[in-house]
């Protein structure tokens, strides 16, 4: 039940294949190779790793739980349905697993002003919160139009003491907030780090931010094996730059579990508002990476729409891409109203309301269990809750909660 | 038509250092972009960049973040840039070098971009996120006969100069401050000691010194220590209210042209 065939990826300059990278202006090599050399010191340093480990269990609640989703499971009559909670992170969503690693790292790095950009917010408070845990001043790049629909989260980050900066560039959202943040870097590279919130970016972002969010994964495995003595059959998360997505597979890479990501498709994917990038897209260059790549005739990045913020981007992490071409992953995409019902769903079976993001993992099922046999396994990774989305929902719903 | 090096040895030689002007292809205006690169060549320029737009310059600050969007507003592609090239070359036997970033070139086709830049008249391509880290990988040899130029900067180390110095034809582009284009200089003194710093390490090519230098009294204080400078956000800044002989600009480009 081991990995079957070795998975060694990316090769030292960063590329899964021919994507990933380090498409970067010059300014930006060296603080990369810094962090690099850093992150590649620590990663297997007893000192550090316990330090992680201790912070993971003590300070945000892991392990968090597996559970049996018994009331979704009769609901579909088909495979067994568990629920990987992230959503029972300290701060309601995967992304504080990769805050903390980053911040150690940080601090290694004797940095003393951390930026962040976020589009749901989650990192953006999963930043804000490790700042004020470790003392260091806190930037948090957001897009004008995610603030307004994250409203809640821009809250949070103010009182945890983080600075929020609204972005008004390009499309308002997490692709604009992500090219501020890395302007600020590349004009105070010598006194700040960049925690950049998903397996997004040059090298070695993709690689560090998977190995943080492997704890997921490496959970999981340990978890379905004492629940069920056996791997799942299929692993299903959403993917937006596929950080929780990557974290959840890739102690299951060539283990011969079906591991399935699911995009956003928006109003659908005969529109154009959408962000359904490794359906759609097609190889580009972008903040850093070569990857799948949603842009227009002559290169030009796309606009593009979901009602989730955290999915809403262009881009996706360049290990997605290879694990699409090899074969390794599948990845299909599903809609807003999928994605509604689906958090309508979950919240009245399992008394779970799931993030808007990882409800398009849950929406997947509809398709997903038809398919699937009495015996089978899933794990669907809940990557965070919905308290944020609440006035999204409600605003879609038209209050009529009937 | 000569190299760029050879060109920049030849102003050297007579006592002048260079002086490069930055356009964004298309800006201000679609219609006259030619006779406004035509000016500028005429008011003292001896090389023109010519800036392809991307929806995402993470390169750049603000003023050419808002020229790369009014391009792009105004429909220029890379199509429509290199109708701009030819109708420059017409007119101009002064190196010519485009600039913008790696997506647009990776979908027109790196090789078909080369051929079609060498064709309508181009000497060299600056693509700013394409570090000697990517180069062989993206330019796969296909760029012979277009100098490719690379960038250095206050974070690189001479070691790395070394290696960049190899590799960089044309010659090197000096980014005086760690910043986006037009970042202000906060401390003109360091800026300056790097610009002798990389002009002592770089052993093959010329150096030309960009990013932060919007005046004459910028030029004067640069020029000692390399080989040109080049000058864009200012340019841009001016072109953004001036009227419509471009009768500021056109000033600005003589007023630095005579420091140099
Ligand atoms: C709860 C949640 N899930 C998923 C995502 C999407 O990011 P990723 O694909 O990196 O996991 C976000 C992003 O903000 C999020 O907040």
């Amino acid at each position: 039940m081991q990995q079957l065939t070795e998975y060694e990826f990316p090769d030292i300059n960063g590329h899964f294949g021919k994507y990933g990278g380090k498409y970067v202006p010059e300014t930006l090599i060296t603080p990369l190779r810094e962090l690099e050399e850093i992150y590649l010191s620590l990663r297997n340093d007893e000192e550090f790793t316990n330090e992680l480990l201790k912070l993971n269990k003590e300070y945000s609640g892991r392990p968090t739980p597996l559970t049996f989703a018994d009331s979704l499971t009769d609901y579909y009559g088909k495979g067994k349905i568990y629920l990987k909670r992230e959503d029972l992170c300290h701060t309601g969503a995967h992304k504080i697993n990769n805050a903390l690693g980053q911040i150690l790292l940080a601090k290694k790095l004797g940095k003393k002003r951390i930026i962040a950009e976020t589009g749901a917010g989650q990192h953006g408070v999963a930043t804000a919160t490790v700042c004020a845990k470790f003392g260091m001043k806190c930037f948090i790049y957001m897009g004008e139009i995610d603030i307004a629909r994250q409203s809640l989260n821009v809250f949070r980050m103010k009182l945890l003491g983080a600075e929020v900066i609204p972005v008004k560039s390009g499309s308002r959202t997490l692709k604009d907030a992500t090219n501020e943040a890395i302007r600020d870097w590349v004009t105070n590279i010598s006194d700040t780090h960049y925690i950049i919130g998903s397996v997004v970016g040059p090298h070695p972002y993709p690689m560090m931010v998977r190995d943080f969010q492997s704890v997921i994964g490496k959970e999981t495995k340990q978890q379905i094996l004492e629940a069920e003595k056996r791997h799942p059959d299929y692993i299903v998360a959403c993917v937006g730059g596929g950080s929780n997505a990557i974290g959840i597979f890739y102690p299951f890479i060539n283990s011969g579990v079906k591991l399935i990501g699911v995009e956003a498709a928006g109003y659908g994917l005969d529109t154009d508002k959408h962000c359904a990038t490794l359906t759609l897209g097609r190889e580009g260059i972008f903040q850093g990476m070569k990857t799948y790549l949603l842009q227009n005739r002559d290169g030009q990045v796309s606009e593009v729409h979901s009602i989730s913020a955290g999915l809403d981007y262009p881009g996706v992490g360049p290990e997605h891409s290879f694990l699409k071409d090899e074969v390794k992953a599948d990845y299909y995409s599903v809609t807003d109203d999928e994605a509604i019902k689906a958090t309508q769903l979950l919240s009245r079976t399992e008394g779970i309301i799931p993030a808007l993001e990882s409800a398009h993992a849950i929406a997947y099922l509809e398709y997903l269990m038809p398919k699937t046999k009495k015996e089978d396994i899933l794990v669907v990774n809940v990557s965070g809750r919905g308290d944020k989305d609440l006035d999204t929902i409600k605003n879609k719903l038209g209050y009529s909660l009937e | 038509m000569k190299s760029i090096s050879k060109y920049i040895e030849e102003k050297n030689n007579i006592g002048e250092k260079v002086f490069s002007v930055f356009l964004t292809a298309g800006f201000p205006n679609k219609n006259n972009f030619t006779q406004l690169a035509l000016k500028v060549l005429d008011a003292g320029a001896d090389m023109l960049e010519i800036g392809f737009p991307f929806s995402d310059p993470l390169a750049d600050g603000t003023i050419i973040q808002y020229s790369s969007q009014t391009a792009l507003n105004n429909g220029i592609n890379l199509k429509t840039t290199f109708s701009y090239l030819k109708e420059i070359r017409r007119e101009t036997g002064k190196p010519i070098i485009l600039m913008g970033y790696a997506n647009p070139v990776l979908n027109y086709g790196v090789k078909r971009f080369a051929d079609d830049a060498i064709s309508y008249g181009a000497n060299g391509v600056i693509i700013p996120d394409i570090p000697i880290e990517e180069y062989d990988n993206f330019y796969n040899n296909s760029f012979n006969g277009l100098d490719t130029i690379l960038l250095i900067t206050p974070t690189t180390s001479n070691d790395r100069i070394k290696i960049i110095d190899d590799k960089s034809k044309g010659f090197i582009y000096c980014v005086s401050v760690s910043g986006t284009t037009g970042v202000q200089y906060q401390d003109k003194s360091r800026s300056i000691d790097f610009i002798k710093r990389a002009r002592n390490a770089v052993k093959k090519n010329k150096t030309l010194v960009g990013f932060g230098i919007s005046s004459a009294e910028d030029a004067i204080q640069f020029s000692p220590h390399c080989d040109g400078v080049i000058v864009g956000s200012a340019i841009i800044k001016s072109l953004m209210n001036d009227d419509s002989n471009f009768k500021n600009t056109m000033s600005l480009v003589s007023k630095i042209k005579n420091v140099l």
